[in-house]
């Protein structure tokens, strides 16, 4: 499919106020998947947020394959390549699935509203070829016999989903997840593992937010851990698995006389 | 039929005038932006229509390209200028912008002689208006040209806004409206599409002024201020924002009840608001919601679970589970 970004966060720091969101964090990936782990409040969606263009960060840079990113909107790193989901689900409400996995199709599609309004045969093309692809790509996730539902009515776990294809629609070199498997069940959450590494097959640079251990423990070819802002190990699962300071951070450091 | 049309052409014209307000306001409605300059820009239309009439002689209606292109002008530095704002910010702004427009129509001679040292010079008319010569317009099938091409435009309006609705960009629209950030994440400019969505709008507007000279025939600052802002809202809120369809029927209900109410005298525009409320009430998606409509089979109930409270149309909204941490 494509091939995967080289990601790079240098020092990045975010302050709300005189809080220190983010706090200096810092580390590189170049492929695979990266899981992005901590409690609570730790900071993982806020980097996530930094490494999409929501937010611009107050000190650091973000390098996506040694370009500096930090400074474009969204819209400019998901031309980039860059797509994310979001950890409340962000779905449009109103439009058809089909529709909402069709949107991520629009850096592909070029024609302009001259041609769209005479309906001229690019824009009949490219509005056949969006709904060929969003429909193909809704069949590999399983749900493309709810295409013509209006995305509101879906159960969770099926909004969760739709969310990765309209993500995927982008065909993007690298995709940002944040809390996929909330609020699936465990069979749900397997599958969403074994999908994770058909991506990364296809060569998608992958980085997880998540709180499901197993999944991350699963998947992930390295993990950053951060707690309140700072990264404090990264670094293969099974190492991280056993780092002191991330068994603190997630059981409360014991108390030492 | 013909002979009913010619007796109320004046209704008919303004029918069709309102209609394309109204979907000059179901524009910006539609990128969620609450954007009340439309009577700004009509008076634009217009006036730039009836000064190429009276100054320049040209014909009545040759003033639409012109209108189209001063509107367009106009509104995208305006649009860079004031879609920072959202919600009632943008509404308060753009009110101000309307009474600018009003108030540079009302002394704009004065402004022009400052400049031009030219004591006698009249083009704008002040609080009087411009008046255009009468003449008879040309008949064509019967219905005068100027209906015509109310018609022709209000038509080509609605093929437009329902052929962008169901392409990429209604799509855009929509997404915007809803989400900005999550449509700014899949690569949608969306500022430049409501700046888009905006300079469309005003150029709608200012293109039924200026084809609505030979029919008004006074153009004076008094018909494009606040007022004539808020009744254009009122037709996107009356016919419902969800499709192009709405603000139709919104425009040519509250264009024509008056008229059919005539017997009631002054108390005629209270049925105006009354139905304007109740709609709000009743039909929060107003006149024209599709899935009011769609489940016309099931009125018995729905009506029943309106009046109840229980919204029927309206799907039950999925109850997000929260997995464990």
């Amino acid at each position: 499919m494509t091939d995967g970004a080289r990601l790079r966060v240098e020092g990045i720091s975010l302050y709300f106020g005189g809080l220190a969101a983010l706090d200096d964090v810092s580390f590189s990936m170049g492929g695979g998947i990266c899981g992005l782990i901590g409690p609570n409040g730790a900071g993982k969606t806020t980097l996530l947020n930094v490494v999409s263009g929501v937010l611009p960060p107050s000190r650091g840079r973000i390098l996506i394959d040694e370009r500096p990113t930090s400074e474009l909107p969204p819209h400019r790193l998901a031309a980039l390549g860059v797509a994310r989901t979001f950890q409340n689900v962000r779905l449009f409400g109103e439009l058809s699935v089909l529709d909402n996995v069709r949107l991520g199709y629009h850096l592909h599609q070029h024609s302009t509203l001259l041609e769209t309004v005479l309906r001229l045969p690019r824009a009949r093309r490219e509005e056949r070829e969006s709904a060929t692809a969003a429909l193909a790509l809704l069949d590999r996730l399983g749900l493309a016999h709810l295409a013509l539902a209006e995305a509101s009515a879906l159960a969770y776990g099926d909004q969760r989903r739709v969310e990765i294809a309209r993500a995927l629609a982008l065909e993007p070199r690298l995709l940002l997840l944040d809390e996929p498997a909330a609020g699936l069940n465990a069979a749900e959450t397997e599958q969403l593992g074994d999908f994770l590494g058909v991506l990364r097959a296809q060569g998608l640079t992958l980085l997880l937010v998540e709180h499901d251990m197993a999944l991350i423990m699963r998947v992930c070819d390295h993990i950053v851990v951060l707690n309140f802002g700072r990264k404090i190990a990264e670094g293969p699962p099974d190492a991280v698995r056993q780092d002191r300071r991330v068994i603190d951070a997630y059981l409360g450091e014991e108390e030492s006389a | 039929m013909l002979e009913f049309l010619l007796d109320h052409i004046s209704t008919v014209d303004f029918i069709l005038l309102n209609v394309a307000l109204g979907l000059s306001i179901y524009l910006t409605l539609a990128v969620g932006l609450l954007s009340l300059a439309n009577a700004g820009f009509l008076a634009i239309g217009a006036y730039t229509a009836a000064i190429l009439t009276t100054q320049a002689g040209w014909p009545p209606l040759a003033g639409l390209v012109p209108a189209l292109l001063c509107a367009a002008l106009v509104a995208a530095p305006l649009g860079l200028l004031v879609l920072r704002l959202q919600g009632v910010y943008l509404a308060i702004a753009t009110i101000g912008f309307g009474e600018i427009v009003r108030i540079v129509a009302l002394n704009g001679d004065k402004l022009l002689r400052l400049l031009s040292g030219d004591e006698r010079l009249t083009i704008f008319r002040g609080a009087e208006g411009i008046t255009l010569p009468y003449r008879s317009p040309l008949l064509i099938l019967g219905l005068p040209e100027t209906t015509w091409l109310l018609l022709l435009y209000a038509l080509a309006l609605a093929y437009l806004l329902a052929t962008l609705q169901r392409s990429r960009y209604g799509r855009l629209m929509t997404a915007i409206r809803l989400d900005g950030l999550a449509a700014s994440t899949l690569g949608v400019d969306a500022v430049r599409y409501r700046l888009l969505a905006f300079v469309l709008g005003a150029a709608i507007a200012a293109g039924a002024g200026a084809l609505s000279t030979p029919v008004v025939r006074v153009i004076d600052p008094g018909q494009y201020g606040f007022g004539r802002a808020v009744d254009i809202l009122a037709y996107a809120v009356l016919g419902g924002m969800t499709t192009w369809v709405g603000p139709i029927v919104g425009a040519t209900v509250l264009t024509a009840l008056p008229e059919v109410l005539r017997p009631l005298k002054e108390q005629r525009e209270v049925v105006n608001g009354l139905l304007l409320m109740l709609s709000i009430i009743y039909l929060p998606r107003g006149l024209a919601d599709p899935r009011f409509w769609g489940s016309w089979r099931r009125w018995p109930t729905t009506l029943r679970e309106r009046l109840t409270g229980a919204p029927a149309t309206e799907p039950v909204p999925v109850p997000p589970r929260r997995g464990p941490g």
